[in-house]
């Protein structure tokens, strides 16, 4: 249960961070809440050669109005996005899944940084991110730039964020008036979802998305029951799409068919609390 | 006022609060070493060769060791007959995770480096990882030697299976099932591990185990060395449930470790090393056949055990199919009974004790017939029981299953009617069908389990065939000089409560202060021989002991009370410490004076000797006893997912009179989550390599308080004859009685949604049931 | 600048007092607690983040302490179990709660869930009992089924008077 061993490098900044990473390539590792990274590292399934602490960047942890949107520093713990103000006041749907993500102690120390670097189809964050349409704002040695989130999951756990950068800002729209539902079934409560749905509806006066938890590899949109939303359709017609186009694992949890089933449920139950 | 029956707080919990407990890997003796598995990735396989030559090179390891370097040593104590098990892997591995070496290092992050450095070379072996392939023809053999995977059975006798086929025969109906009593980890907070320090002067090893007294004798037999110079000892211990009462290769290799290296050697498991290597619980499959009549009594029961005892058999678990045939009968009066069982060895990590131990099958089976047989008939559940219940005038209640099973006092139909009381069953029963018949409600069900288990091990003989001493526990108490009172006692706690019940029992009857009283256990070296904490026994046998001694100690301090009073001791009483004259209250000695004298020769009479206020006694008991209780369980399952809600768990429980009734009320909760987590939750499983899927606490589903009911509790008390106490212990009961009310109030729920089953198998998943739902056509709107 | 340093060396505010430690860099805080500093009360149960047994407040918040590097912790406050009880021996309202009603059997589980639940009433001093085990959702207990755990919180929430001020 104890790490190979590894060198140590503490960043006071994100240039300091980047200049770390590269230094050391694709040795290091950045470290930011430790909770997806050190439990692989215990077991030694993950073993970086070094590790660069960015725990201590204070100024990349903040959550600020910025006309019609929020930008949330990526070193935000999920325990800081549960109580924040600001978030229940206009992106609803991030306070309350960051309040589903693990238990009390996970999200003292799990930041929304590195739940989306670490890029799981099975995290919360990933697809709230999705629903919210976020945009990242991704600093390496040329420079920052901002992306899409539709660009940003790439594969299983891998994203856009090369070895070289870091993510530093998640940037949300306020939601507004639009209905949201945060949707996860699963056996524990501190357990990760079988299946997950975050969803917002503005119809017409904010975003309308519709992220999967843990319906592929990959963090994923139900894009086809995301249309019927936008078109419109009811809550059954768009549930009943919830599975399109997504690879859903088979596990002891659960076969890939009662995931997919799962979907459509909780997608349908997450429109009909999004409408009420 | 009396202890015996009163909630007292513990003893035991300001050390614990305050961090001050003392487990064993808070040890760290001057010098100490650290010791780690190499374990097998295999399930079966030959060891073709062990390469630690990396290991040994690396900078801080003090020795690797593998099986051709402890030759001399024997097999581990309490292998079944001609089922020895080495002490490291030999010739071949028999289950994933079986230890192959073993690196000791100056610490614990070195030695886990290092064991990645030790190469072994397998050569893989066909697997048979469950019982099915085990079974079948040409299946892969785990031991070779024995020619079979299924090496030992029992029963049913001839005589009395041909009679009891009479009476299916004749029978107006009858009924199967085949259940799956799935295989757990039983996951006890603290892990498994010791610390051994051979020194010039002996042998001394803090172990977290259940029964010190046991490891020290099998290590003095293990190692050819006298007695005296070995001393075991069980520190604060962090749960048990049974499986630390199991000699695994850890406590003898980190003794011979500390021999060779001449320094105290520390070996600690990870989660990830307990869930492979600690002993799992249950892996029972039942086929059972019931015959009744149309007003739903039960006449006849035939049952085949299959036990699944892992790779390498401990020999608990070879009696685990014992005390499954044994309580067949359950709590009802079945004329003819047929119950067998066999063992299977399976290239998995060994089967033996968890919280119950066999009962918990035997009650899950009984239980779910009931409810069979009552859906078969349209009879009420409740009534089914109540038409087939042993009664209390029955008792003592020689059960059809073996002469051994006398069942010593119990109420069963008073139980069963607390508990509906408790839960308004009328009521409930209407308020379920009114809910029930509304489509866009939760689906509710009720199940109820009677149940009843042996515990208070035991009878003499009882406990020698797994290698014990004897089946007795011992007791010494000792009066100190200034009239406080040490107790010494066999048993060894890890979390019972013992240091608290023991003393209640003791101010009792010394008329000692409880605060003046305490309770030493766990060390070889203080206390006399013991036997151990297992089976529910501490209270009704060592309590027994306790109280025994203390009065054999308050009639020998009676007579220097008398003494010193000038008085008839039969005209002393006892009490707020101290001896007075009935009657004249005023005319009274206190125990302080009392015990000084009693090391004064010359305050006392020439044939009452100086240190005379002690006793130590080795308590037997003429039977087992049988605790039993009436659980109810209401679930609600969402039609949609399936998903299963357990709304209200009661538990009424019958463990005969109670010491401590916080105490008792926690045994009970802290058995009845396990039962419920089975039932809900649990599975140790494997995959057909035998490669071990829920290897760590993500997928092994131990849990929380959020997912678990609110838990609530009532009682009966029928006192048993088998002690002067009263008690019959209550240990295990809420795990033997806990897992088919779940299950029953699922079955009961789906049957009454339109789903005709028979049966479900735990863990009840939401994907089980969703499937059920489905294959019914029940499934509501939504997501098809 | 950036070398990266095998060895660490790590100052901690723990139980009140500044601690510096020469560490690996690998060392998990919950290593340096109880084999540096001997403070053993805090537990471990697991190896994957899920039984809180090692449970402790860094700075101010539980966490687990398995999956919390050392140098992590360095520069902040760590509050382990041993700070709960006044140094006379008194328990604070929390342990008092769980001695009151039967809210541990083995202890092992205990401090951890000790320490969880000073988090919780920090946070919600008023908390329901289905609060209560939502909190406790990462805090594994096999000994006593929850519910006296539960009630051993609610005597806390009853008797506030005992409760010190958070560090």
């Amino acid at each position: 249960m104890i790490p190979a061993s590894f060198g140590y490098v503490r960043a006071g900044s994100a240039d300091e961070a980047l200049a770390a990473l590269a230094e050391h390539g694709d040795e290091a590792k950045l470290l930011a809440g430790g909770h997806s990274l050190l439990p692989l590292m215990k077991l030694r399934l993950a073993r970086p050669e070094v590790l660069v602490d960015i725990g201590r960047v204070a100024d990349l942890r903040y959550v600020r109005e910025d006309g019609d949107a929020v930008r949330i520093g990526a070193l935000t713990t999920i325990r800081q996005l549960e109580f924040d103000e600001t978030l229940a006041a206009h992106v609803p749907l991030l306070r309350a899944s960051a309040h589903a993500v693990g238990d009390p102690q996970v999200r003292a120390r799990g930041t929304i940084g590195g739940s989306l670097s670490h890029g799981d189809g099975a995290s919360d964050l990933p697809a709230v991110a999705l629903a919210l349409g976020a945009r990242l704002v991704i600093r390496g040695p040329s420079g920052t730039r901002e992306m899409d989130i539709d660009d940003f999951f790439l594969g299983f756990l891998e994203t856009a964020v090369g070895e070289d950068e870091m993510l530093t800002e998640i940037v949300v729209p306020k939601c507004g008036d639009a209905g949201w539902s945060f949707q996860k079934f699963n056996r524990r409560a501190q357990d990760w979802a079988i299946v997950g749905v975050a969803l917002v509806h503005g119809n017409g006066s904010g975003p309308t998305g519709v992220g999967l938890v843990n319906m592929s590899s990959r963090p994923l949109r139900a894009a086809a029951a995301e249309e019927a939303l936008r078109n419109g359709a009811s809550a059954t017609e768009v549930g009943a799409l919830a599975a399109e186009g997504t690879e859903a694992p088979s596990d002891l949890n659960a076969r890939a068919e009662y995931r997919e089933y799962l979907a459509r449920v909780l997608v349908e139950r997450a429109v009909a609390e999004a409408t009420i | 006022m009396s202890l015996v029956g009163a909630r007292v707080l513990r003893k035991e919990d300001p050390n614990l609060l305050t961090g001050r407990g003392r487990f064993v890997d808070d040890l760290a003796p001057a010098g100490c070493l650290h010791m780690q598995f190499v374990r097998s990735l295999e399930a079966h396989a030959r060891i073709v060769s062990v390469d630690t030559s990396e290991a040994e090179a690396v900078d801080g390891v003090l020795a690797v060791f593998s099986i051709r370097d402890l030759a001399d040593l024997p097999t581990l104590p309490s292998s079944p007959e001609g089922m020895g098990r080495p002490i490291l892997a030999k010739d071949k591995v028999v289950f994933a995770g079986e230890p192959v070496a073993v690196v000791v290092a100056e610490d614990r992050a070195t030695a886990e480096d290092a064991t990645e450095g030790v190469v072994v070379d397998y050569a893989p072996l066909p697997v048979a990882a469950s019982i099915e392939v085990a079974l079948a023809e040409g299946a892969p053999l785990v031991k070779e030697e024995l020619g079979t995977n299924s090496p030992f059975g029992m029963g049913p006798d001839a005589a009395v299976a041909a009679e009891t086929d009479a009476v299916f025969a004749a029978a107006p109906h009858s009924r199967s099932l085949h259940l799956v009593n799935q295989r757990c980890a039983p996951t006890p907070i603290e892990a498994q591990g010791c610390v051994a320090d051979w020194g010039p002067d002996g042998l001394t090893v803090w172990a977290t185990f259940q029964a010190p007294h046991h490891l020290r004798n099998k290590l003095v037999d293990f190692f050819g060395i006298p007695a005296h110079s070995v001393r075991v000892i069980a520190p604060d211990v962090g749960g048990g449930f049974g499986s630390k009462i199991v000699f695994s290769p850890e406590y003898f290799l980190a003794a011979e470790a500390s021999r060779r290296l001449g320094r105290p050697v520390k070996f600690m498991q990870s989660r990830s090393d307990a869930m492979v290597l600690t002993t799992h619980g249950r892996d029972q499959i039942h086929d059972v056949d019931v015959a009744f009549d149309d007003e739903a009594h039960v006449l006849a029961l035939r049952l085949h055990v299959i036990q699944n005892v892992g790779g390498h058999p401990d020999a608990t678990a070879m009696g685990l199919g014992v005390l499954t045939t044994w309580m067949a009968s359950g709590c009802y009066r079945i004329p003819s009974i047929a119950a067998g069982f066999q063992v299977c060895l399976t290239n998995t990590t060994p089967v033996a004790a968890y919280r119950g131990a066999g009962r918990p099958e035997a009650a899950y089976m009984i239980e779910r017939v009931m409810d069979l047989v009552a859906d078969a008939t349209g009879v009420d559940p409740a009534e089914v029981r109540y038409r087939n219940f042993i009664q209390p005038d029955d008792m003592p209640y020689p059960s059809a299953t073996n002469e051994a099973v006398v069942y010593d006092s119990g109420n069963y139909p008073a139980a069963l009617q607390e508990l509906q009381r408790l839960i308004d069953y009328d009521a409930l029963v209407a308020e379920i069908a009114e809910n029930n018949a509304d489509p866009s409600k939760p689906l509710k069900g009720l199940g109820l389990s009677c149940w009843v288990e042996i515990a208070g091990f035991g009878p003499n003989g009882s406990l020698e065939g797994f290698g014990h001493l004897g089946s007795w526990e011992s007791a010494n108490v000792r009066i100190q000089p200034d009239g406080s009172v040490i107790i010494a006692v066999g048993t060894s706690p890890h979390g019972q409560g013992h240091e608290t019940t023991f003393a209640q029992i003791a101010a009792d009857e010394l008329g000692v202060d409880f605060d003046k009283i305490t309770v030493r256990h766990g060390d070889t070296a203080t206390v006399q021989q013991g036997i151990g904490t297992m089976g529910s026994r501490a209270v009704p046998v060592c309590g027994e002991g306790v109280k025994n001694s203390s009065a054999a100690v308050r009639e020998k301090a009676k007579l220097i009370a008398a003494h010193l009073l000038e008085a008839n001791p039969d005209d002393l009483e006892v009490g707020d410490d101290a001896f007075s004259v009935r009657g004249t209250p005023s005319r009274s000695v206190s125990w302080r004076d009392v015990a000084w004298a009693s090391f004064q020769p010359l305050e006392i009479p020439e044939e009452i000797g100086a240190g005379s206020l002690e006793d130590t006694r080795f308590q037997t008991v003429p039977n087992f006893s049988y605790p039993s209780g009436a659980y109810g369980c209401v679930v609600s399952i969402d039609r949609i997912t399936g998903e299963v809600t357990v709304d209200r768990y009661v538990c009424v429980d019958d463990c005969g009179v109670v010491i401590n009734p916080l105490l008792a009320e926690g045994q009970v909760h802290g058995g009845a989550a396990q039962g419920i987590a089975q039932a809900l939750y649990e599975q140790m499983t494997y995959d057909e390599n035998g490669q071990p899927l829920t290897a760590t606490l993500v997928d092994y589903l131990v849990p929380s308080a959020a997912d678990l009911p609110h838990l609530e509790s009532g009682r009966v008390v029928t006192p048993t004859p088998v002690n002067t106490l009263g008690a019959q212990g209550i240990g295990e009961s809420g795990s033997v009685g806990a897992p088919p009310a779940v299950v029953n109030a699922v079955v009961d729920a789906l049957r009454a949604g339109g789903a005709d089953i028979d049966h479900i198998d735990m863990p009840v998943t939401p994907e089980k049931v969703w499937s059920v739902l489905r294959e019914h056509g029940i499934i509501a709107g939504g997501g098809s | 600048m950036s070398t990266a340093q095998t060895m660490v060396n790590v100052t901690i505010n723990v139980n009140g007092s500044d601690r510096n430690e020469v560490v690996a860099a690998r060392t998990l805080l919950v290593h340096l607690l109880r084999e540096n500093l001997r403070l053993t009360g805090t537990h471990i149960g697991c190896d994957t983040s899920n039984c809180g047994a090692c449970t402790v407040l860094l700075d101010g918040h539980a966490v687990k302490s398995c999956t919390v590097l050392a140098v992590q912790a360095d520069g902040c406050a760590v509050r382990t179990v041993e700070s709960l009880a006044a140094p006379d021996g008194t328990l604070d309202a929390v342990q008092e709660g769980f001695r009151q009603e039967h809210g541990l059997q083995c202890g092992y589980c205990t401090p951890g869930m000790l320490m969880a639940v000073t988090s919780l009433l920090t946070d919600n001093s008023t908390p329901s009992d289905h609060e209560i085990r939502e909190a406790l959702e990462g805090n594994l207990c096999r000994c006593t089924g929850y519910e006296m755990i539960v009630r051993s919180v609610r005597w806390a929430v009853d008797h506030p008077n005992e409760l010190e001020a958070p560090a």
